[in-house]
């Protein structure tokens, strides 16, 4: 009779390790329980704190009997790293959940429908929409759009195929640009555009603050995009006797398409919601204003600024309303970007 | 027979580029230097306005902590005071508040991230992560006044309580509402994706031959990452940090929504008092003589500057650990 070698896998926990850790995990919670009980503290997040601190102490205690200090301290980072990332996850789901769950009710079919020139902001929810900040966000972001996409692309366009003198320090700048503080550029558009020639606000004096601040998102990621295009289809363009500027045309930045498109889509989602610049550049009517060169404009952040600062239970639910459509556009936008990342070199 | 050949004339070949590429290469560097071209604007344009002010203040509009402005009855400038030093302690502690909360929790959620979690969940992080730092700041600054201050005053509460003795947390007088601890908060949350995403990267570059070895000599995970990731990234991470705190400081509208914003000079991040510039200027715009204006054009010149410097150096530092792989 022959014996086969079973193939066996030592490192895999057995049933009777997994029943282990499953009580401590479920001691741990009757502890945090008891705990918070007992002593005066209160809140959602003392369980979860104690939780950790208990999960950590007994885990380490029992690694260090069975194997020892460096084996009880790898098991108490363990747990340390794992209520970081806990940490960084709970505001983000709490945002999203309260967003969602106090913009809900103000979210009415009017909302789409009217602006809120003839609302007053202690009006009922049936009266007054974001009909005149949609449009005018839709404004600003199309202005802004037209004026840093092609500084932006260009610029990445300078890094990855030219790659002349300036390229280091062009680099640089555009990263200390994507520093720049909202509120400076639109201070800046406010002392050289808007005080000396217009003397007006409008939606393109906003645009033109947004497009400094989106220069920098489109040329950084159009950037990495390029480099990844690899450098034979840049060889064979120049082999088939593509000029320089024929094979970018061509050949370069048609590959790349896909990957320029999610720099920009990142980039609208990075001005979509700016608030600082638009508090000094647009004016911030509640009436929509077709004309993009002239007259206070209104937009998403705006509107919610305002009803914010309204302060009545009727306009804090339409800052929440707002809210919770401004999240959804940066959410769609993020979504798209990431679809079209995944492919970042078309074959 | 002698049939007459014609040789073909002897070429020219040049390296001189086409006229198209000649003008293709000026608009494409014309493009590449515009950055240089705006932030220089924005430079000129700032000090310009901002210079009459500046002169007439000196030294003062940083060092001082007034801000007053008196009219007479024709509404011409009798006597005006500028000094955001109170406004600059308020930036300088805000962010410093957010840093300090937002780097641990950032570094252990990179640790968790490339060398904790599964793949599938790393990849569901990640992208909440990144979303996470699209967000714009209203969202923030709404909820951070609406939902989180109640329970980030209670925090203050329980810190003045059991640490009050450190002369950093004792609150005198009692009055802890809207204090810049609380708006150290929300900014942290606001620059944790950063520093994390920041960290993450710079982790994920630690040198695989480095980490085998380690665990082939027995090491266990932490002694691992003790040995051979934070030696490698500690810099990085650094880096990441001061990226995070030039967003702090410029930060306008989440500090504005939640700070009670007084001309006082508050070291204090418990004491419910302070403000920073971003917010001085949202406040002050509204009604601002244009005198005034050129007081808050030379603040946004200080605030420029100053986030300037901070994110020039730390762009140099992840530049610098990211080439160098140890």
């Amino acid at each position: 009779m022959t014996t086969t070698a079973v193939p066996r896998k030592p490192w895999e926990k057995s049933p009777k390790d997994r029943a282990r850790d499953f009580s401590f995990f479920i001691f741990a919670i009757a502890f945090s329980y008891a705990f918070v009980g007992v002593t005066q503290m209160k809140g959602k997040l003392a369980y979860a704190f104690v939780f950790f601190v208990a999960y950590g102490v007994i885990v380490s205690v029992f690694s260090f009997i069975t194997r020892g200090a460096p084996a009880a301290k790898d098991a108490f980072v363990k747990t340390l790293v794992a209520l970081g990332a806990v940490i960084t996850l709970l505001p983000i789901a709490s945002i999203i959940f309260t967003v969602i769950r106090r913009g809900l009710p103000g979210l009415k079919l009017n909302l789409f429908m009217q602006d809120m020139s003839l609302a007053a902001p202690t009006d009922p929810l049936t009266n007054g929409g974001v009909l005149h900040a949609i449009t005018g966000t839709l404004t600003l972001v199309a202005l802004a759009l037209v004026m840093s996409v092609p500084i932006g692309i260009l610029t990445a366009l300078y890094l990855t195929e030219i790659k002349g003198r300036f390229s280091g320090p062009i680099r640089f700048l555009v990263q200390a640009m994507s520093g720049v503080p909202s509120i400076v550029a639109g201070l800046f558009i406010l002392s050289a555009v808007l005080y000396p020639i217009t003397k007006s606000y409008s939606a393109l004096m906003g645009a033109l603050a947004l497009t400094i601040l989106m220069i920098p998102t489109v040329a950084r990621t159009s950037e990495e995009v390029l480099q990844l295009i690899p450098n034979d289809l840049r060889e064979a363009g120049t082999a088939l006797g593509g000029t320089q500027w024929r094979t970018v045309a061509m050949i370069v930045v048609p590959a790349a398409r896909s990957g320029l498109l999610t720099a920009v889509i990142l980039g609208i989602a990075r001005i979509a919601g700016e608030t600082a610049p638009l508090l000094l550049l647009t004016g911030g009517g509640d009436k929509v204003n077709p004309n993009p060169f002239n007259g206070s404009v209104g937009s998403l952040p705006y509107y919610i600024w305002k009803s914010f600062n309204a302060g009545s239970p009727e306009s804090l639910t339409r800052a929440w309303a707002g809210l919770l459509v401004l999240m959804l556009l940066v959410l769609l936008l993020f979504v798209l970007a990431r679809a079209l990342s995944t492919r970042k070199v078309s074959k | 027979m002698s049939a007459t050949t014609l040789a073909p004339s002897p070429r020219e070949i040049s390296t001189e580029p086409r006229l198209s590429d000649k003008v293709f290469r000026g608009i494409v560097t014309a493009g590449g230097l515009s950055s240089l071209v705006i932030l220089g604007l924005i430079t000129v344009f700032l000090a310009y306005r901002g210079f009459e002010v500046l002169r007439q203040e000196g030294i003062g509009f940083i060092t001082k902590a007034e801000w007053a402005i008196t009219l007479d009855d024709s509404n011409n400038i009798v006597q005006s005071h500028f000094g955001i030093a109170a406004m600059l302690v308020g930036t300088i502690l805000c962010s410093l508040v957010a840093v300090v909360i937002a780097l641990p929790v950032s570094v252990f959620s990179a640790l968790f991230l490339n060398f904790y979690a599964p793949e599938w969940l790393k990849k569901i992080l990640v992208t909440v992560i990144d979303l996470m730092a699209a967000f714009p700041s209203i969202l923030f600054g709404v909820w951070g006044f609406l939902v989180l201050m109640p329970s980030a005053e209670y925090w203050a509460k329980l810190i003045n309580k059991y640490l009050g003795w450190i002369p950093l947390f004792e609150v005198k007088p009692y009055f802890v509402t809207r204090s810049p601890f609380i708006a150290g908060v929300v900014l942290a949350i606001m620059i944790i994706p950063i520093i994390t995403s920041v960290s993450r990267e710079i982790f994920a570059q630690a040198p695989l031959d480095r980490i085998q070895a380690a665990f082939a000599l027995g090491a266990t995970r932490w002694a691992m990452i003790k040995a051979v990731v934070i030696p490698h990234g500690r810099s990085g991470v650094i880096g990441g940090a001061m990226l995070g705190l030039g967003r702090a400081m410029g930060e306008t509208v989440a500090v504005y929504t939640v700070l009670n914003i007084v001309f006082q000079i508050n070291w204090h991040p418990l004491l419910g008092a302070g403000g920073n510039v971003a917010s001085l200027i949202i406040a002050k715009f509204g009604e601002a003589s244009p005198y005034e204006i050129k007081a808050l054009m030379a603040a946004g010149l200080v605030l420029f500057l100053l986030t300037l410097i901070v994110n020039a150096l730390a762009n140099l530092i992840v530049k610098t650990t990211g080439k160098s792989g140890r």
